[in-house]
């Protein structure tokens, strides 16, 4: 990655037909660093990272969405969702190559393919989706959104669909190679954030609440008492209706 | 399947034996066996006419069909003015044009296929218009971020996610393609299999009209896998597992 990835801010509040969704509140997702966002279903965390990606045309945001250099996020993020997106009739290599010829571009397919060799792909780069596990699956997405290579990355719940120790093991390899960019990762796995962010945030009808993280480096391990420790409290938190 | 076939030929027979009726009102398979084997050259003759409108209805009605389709998806104002005008035509009973294809175009090949293209244009537009209508949202999503034009949008995304309904909509069209063809015969035509049954039934000649009959049954199941084999080949290796 060349430039410097800057903070990007959502300020703001949301309505859908005119009935608050959340809001307002000041999300800010600090440069460089992995945040995760978490929250009670149907509160609108998918809706704020589909706002940020300039994604959601039925919610109406008032507010302001912005980068901490004063660039437009467009063209700047990268979007990388659950996997349903992958296309399946194109096989790994051309989906991890996709965004360049939707844009009309040549893919560099020398880097294209170092990234498939770094996601341990290789053996499967001429596979289509069907013939991948999962986990699989969601490598060729991870390298996707690598080949995007751009400051700003929105993650929707990307490893929910995971076993739990494949899930683990994505949790690592994201944390790895989305190091240096801005991200802001929806979950709702108080573990996943536990382990992944730099910064933990709930988002409730009322407004955004901030959890202090545990102090190991990320990827924090899976038996780290902490982690473990701040997982229960996310979960508690979680649980109490808002 | 032969079991069924076989069954089928016996109730014929024995509807034949039974009911005591003359080879003029109904043949016994049998008897249609043998002219089919007699007339073989003439059907044959006929039969190869029949399948060249056919295969060139279908493969004009698959081009047009997929070209209209994609046109519609593409432009909200083609979907607004041409999309209405679509309907209503399938509101006008399409046999009831062959007279006037006739008129315009000829007894030639062109009317029959004109025909049969009229017949198939429609569900195959519509099959491959739906499908594109519903590209998966995750990979609208995701086209959206990367930047892609909506023309690449569509070459890349939209049309091959789309491309099972469009082979659904061939796959009807292979059955009725012959139904088109043979009306426009029947309106006025001296070649083809539905010109030959014509033929056959004025002159009484039953057992040559179920042989034709037979033979354009057999051509448009055959059909019906040939494309339905074609399809599957096609979009092989697509599912998600």
């Amino acid at each position: 990655m060349t430039a410097t990835a800057p903070a990007l801010i959502i300020d703001g509040s949301a309505s859908i037909a005119g009935v608050p969704l959340f809001g307002p509140l000041r999300l800010e997702v600090a440069a460089g660093r992995i945040t995760c966002l978490l929250g009670p279903s149907g509160v609108g965390k998918t809706t704020l990272l589909r706002l940020a990606a300039g994604l959601d045309a039925v919610t109406r945001l008032t507010g302001t969405i912005a980068t901490s250099d004063g660039a437009p996020v467009e063209g700047r993020a990268a979007l990388m969702a659950q996997g349903a997106d992958l296309l399946p009739w194109r096989d790994v290599m051309g989906n991890v190559t996709l965004g360049a010829r939707l844009r009309g571009d040549r893919p560099d397919i020398a880097r294209a393919r170092d990234i498939v060799a770094r996601m341990g792909l290789t053996d499967h780069a001429r596979k289509r989706p069907g013939a991948l596990s999962g986990g699989q699956r969601q490598r060729v997405a991870l390298a996707r959104t690598l080949m995007e290579d751009r400051p700003i990355v929105l993650l929707d719940e990307p490893f929910s669909a995971l076993d739990a120790g494949t899930r683990a093991e994505m949790q690592e390899l994201g944390v790895r190679h989305l190091s240096g960019r801005t991200v802001l990762m929806v979950t709702h796995d108080p573990f996943e954030a536990a382990r992944m962010g730099h910064a933990i945030m709930i988002l409730t009808h009322t407004g955004l609440e901030t959890v202090t993280p545990p102090a190991a480096d990320i990827p924090r391990p899976v038996d780290d008492p902490e982690t473990l420790a701040v997982q229960g409290r996310l979960l508690a938190r979680l649980r109490v209706p808002a | 399947m032969a079991a069924s076939a076989a069954l089928a030929l016996g109730l014929w027979q024995a509807l034949v034996v039974l009911a005591g009726l003359p080879p003029f009102i109904l043949p016994g398979p049998g008897r249609v066996a043998e002219e089919l084997w007699i007339s073989r050259a003439l059907i044959l003759e006929h039969a190869g006419i029949t399948v060249a409108e056919v295969l060139i209805g279908l493969v004009l009605g698959a081009v047009l069909g997929g070209v209209s389709a994609i046109g519609l998806a593409a432009s909200p104002a083609a979907r607004r003015l041409i999309r209405p005008m679509m309907v209503f035509s399938q509101a006008i009973p399409v046999f009831a044009l062959a007279p006037l294809l006739t008129l315009w175009l000829g007894y030639g090949l062109w009317s029959k296929i004109a025909m049969a293209l009229l017949i198939i244009y429609f569900p195959v537009t519509s099959a491959f218009f739906d499908a594109l209508m519903r590209t998966p949202q995750p990979m609208l999503d995701l086209g959206r971020v990367m930047g892609a034009s909506p023309l690449r949008l569509m070459w890349h995304i939209r049309v091959p996610a789309a491309l099972p309904g469009f082979a659904s909509g061939l796959r009807l069209a292979a059955v009725y393609a012959p139904i088109g063809a043979i009306i426009g015969e029947w309106v006025g035509a001296s070649k083809g299999l539905g010109y030959l049954m014509l033929l056959a039934n004025g002159r009484s000649k039953i057992d040559l009209m179920f042989a034709a009959l037979i033979v354009l049954a057999v051509f448009t199941l055959l059909l019906h896998m040939g494309v339905d084999r074609a399809c599957r080949r096609w979009l092989d290796g697509r599912a998600v597992g």
